[in-house]
C-alpha cells in the first residue's frame, strides 16, 4: 500500500487532479466521516445477524419436529436466497420506509435461510447411538437438546454462521440504496463523484471487517467447542 | 410511508406501473433492460464456465490444489459485489463507456459477473470430482480404461449433479450481480429500481424489483429442473443430494455471496 504524503505545496492525493486510489491522507482528514460510516456498517450487520439468530434457532427447532414444516422452510430459504439483495430492499420498503430497519431486516433474512440449513445439518450430524446413549442415561427431551445436540450441532453451526457473517458484511454496502449501507454509503459517493481514495478505502475496509470478523468467530468456536480442536 | 392508507396507494401505483406499456417499451423501458440483463447473465455464466470448469474438473481429477479450490468461494464471498463494481467502473479501464449490447458500463459488469460467477463453479467442480468414490475409479482403472477414459465416462457423469449445482449458485450470483450493477450505473433492470428510488418513485422501484426477484425464481427453478435432469442416478444413495442449493453445507458454498 503506498502512503502518499502530500508535500506542503502541492495538492494532497485525493484533489481531483491527482486522485490517488491509496491516500493516507484522506484517511487522516475524514476520520470522522470513516469512523461513522463503519459503525454503521458494523451496527446493521450485527443486529441483521442478531435478528437471523433469533429467529433461527425456534425455526429450526420446529422444523425438525414436523417434516412439512421443514421442506416449507428449506423451500422459503432458497426462494429468499434467489432473489437479489438489490431487489429485496424495494420490497421491503413499504413496510419499514427508508430506514436502517429495512437493511436490517432483508439482511436478517438472508442470514436466517443461511442459519436454518445449518442448524437443521448440524442437528441431524449428531449420531443416533449418542442420542440412544442419552436416552438410556434418562435424559428428556429438554436436557437432551440443551446438553446433547446443541453442542454437538455446534461446529456445523457455527460454520453457517461464519458464511452468514461474511456475507452479511458484504451486504451491508448494498443498503446504499436506501442511504443505509454504512461503507456502502462511502462507496457509492465515492463512484459519483469519481472520488477513488474513498472508494478504495471503504472497499478494503469491508473485506478488513470481514476477515476480522471472521477471525473472531473462528475464535469464539474454539471457546466454545474445545473438543474439536484437533479435528478441524 | 406510515399507515395502511399509503401503503396500498403505492401498491395500487406499482401495479399501475406495471400495467402501464409505456413503463415495459423504449429505449430504458422494462423490455430492453430485461434483454440487456440475460444478455449480460448469459455471457457471463457461459465465459465463467469455460475459464472455470475445465480447471476445476482437472484440478478435481489430479486432486490437486484443493485448498485454493474450496477457499475461493470464502474469498469471493467476503468481497462486496457493490464495492468490485464501483472500483471498475471509477478506473481507467475498463471504466464506464458504452460496450456494444451491454449497455454503459457493460464491460465492467461483465468482468465482476464473470469473477463473481467463478468461486462457485470452481468449488463445487473441485468437490464433484473429489466426491467419486474411490472404489468406483479403482474398478475403471481394473476394467482397462486410461485416465482420460476414466474421467470421461466415470468421473464427469458421477460429478455431473454437483457440478450442475454449482452452475446454478453461479447463475443465482450472477443475476444479483447484474442487478447491483445499477448502483454505479451499469445496464440491467437494477436500473428500473435505482431510477425510481433516485426520483422518489417509489412505484418505479417496486415494480423494478417485482420484475427482477421473479425473473430470479424463473431462471433459479429452470436451472433446478436442468441439474435434476443432469443427474444419472435420480434415486441414488445420496437422497439428500437435491435438498436445495449446494452438495453440503459444511465443504462447499451455499450462501450469497456478496450480492
Amino acid at each position: 500500500m503506498t502512503i502518499l504524503g502530500a508535500a506542503d505545496s502541492g495538492p494532497s492525493c485525493y484533489s481531483r487532479f491527482v486522485n490517488e486510489w491509496f491516500c493516507w491522507q484522506y484517511v487522516e482528514d475524514r476520520q470522522g466521516q470513516i469512523t461513522d460510516a463503519l459503525v454503521e456498517h458494523v451496527l446493521i450487520t450485527l443486529s441483521a445477524l442478531a435478528l437471523g439468530i433469533a429467529i433461527a434457532i425456534p425455526l429450526a427447532l420446529l422444523a425438525r419436529r414436523v417434516p412439512r414444516l421443514e421442506s416449507a422452510v428449506l423451500g422459503f430459504s432458497t426462494g429468499v436466497y434467489t432473489v437479489p439483495s438489490l431487489a429485496l430492499l424495494p420490497l421491503l420498503v413499504p413496510f419499514t420506509g427508508l430506514s436502517a430497519a429495512t437493511v436490517v431486516i432483508g439482511l436478517g433474512l438472508y442470514a436466517l435461510t443461511i442459519l436454518v440449513r445449518a442448524l437443521l445439518d448440524g442437528l441431524r450430524s449428531v449420531p443416533d447411538d449418542v442420542r440412544e446413549a442419552a436416552r438410556g442415561l434418562g435424559y428428556g427431551r429438554a436436557r437432551m437438546l440443551t446438553r446433547i445436540e446443541m453442542p454437538l450441532a455446534l461446529p456445523v453451526a457455527m460454520a453457517g454462521l461464519r458464511v452468514a457473517a461474511v456475507s452479511t458484511i458484504a451486504l451491508t454496502t448494498v443498503g446504499t440504496l436506501v442511504s443505509y449501507g454504512g461503507l456502502g454509503d462511502l462507496i457509492s459517493h465515492g463512484v459519483q463523484r469519481d472520488f477513488r481514495a474513498e472508494l478504495m478505502t471503504a472497499a478494503v475496509l469491508c473485506v478488513v471487517l470481514a476477515v476480522v470478523l471472521d477471525v473472531l468467530l473462528v475464535l469464539l468456536q474454539r471457546v466454545l467447542t474445545p473438543w474439536t480442536a484437533g479435528a478441524r | 410511508m406510515d399507515g395502511g392508507g399509503a401503503l396500498m396507494d403505492l401498491f395500487a401505483e406499482t401495479w399501475q406501473y406495471l400495467l402501464d406499456a409505456d413503463s415495459w417499451t423504449g429505449g430504458g423501458g422494462l423490455v430492453a433492460r430485461l434483454l440487456e440483463q440475460l444478455l449480460l447473465t448469459a455471457t457471463a455464466l457461459a465465459a465463467a464456465m469455460l475459464l472455470g470448469l475445465p480447471l476445476a474438473l482437472w484440478l478435481g481429477h489430479l486432486g490437486r490444489g484443493g485448498f485454493l479450490a474450496v477457499n475461493i468461494s470464502n474469498v469471493g464471498r467476503a468481497i462486496p459485489t457493490f464495492a468490485l463494481l464501483a472500483l471498475l467502473v471509477a478506473a481507467d479501464w475498463p471504466g464506464s463507456s458504452d460496450f456494444g449490447p451491454y449497455g454503459r458500463a457493460g464491460l465492467a459488469t461483465l468482468i465482476a459477473l464473470v469473477l463473481f460467477a467463478l468461486p462457485p463453479l470452481i468449488t463445487n467442480g473441485y468437490v464433484a470430482m473429489r466426491e467419486v468414490s474411490t472404489d468406483v475409479k479403482e474398478a475403471a482403472d481394473g476394467m482397462g480404461m486410461s485416465r482420460l477414459q476414466r474421467f470421461r465416462r466415470v468421473e464427469l457423469p458421477l460429478a455431473l449433479p454437483v457440478v450442475a449445482s454449482g452452475v446454478r449458485l453461479a447463475l443465482v450470483q450472477v443475476w444479483a450481480t447484474a442487478t447491483i450493477a445499477a448502483l454505479v450505473a451499469g445496464p440491467g433492470l437494477g436500473r428500473i429500481i435505482t431510477e425510481g428510488f433516485a426520483r422518489n418513485d417509489y412505484a418505479q422501484g417496486m415494480a423494478g424489483a417485482v420484475v427482477v426477484a421473479l425473473v430470479a425464481l424463473v431462471l433459479e427453478v429452470a436451472a433446478a429442473a436442468l441439474q435434476r435432469a443432469v443427474d444419472p442416478m435420480p434415486s441414488g444413495p445420496s437422497p439428500d443430494r437435491d435438498d436445495g442449493l449446494s452438495v453440503d453445507s459444511t465443504s462447499v458454498a451455499v450462501a450469497p455471496t456478496g450480492s
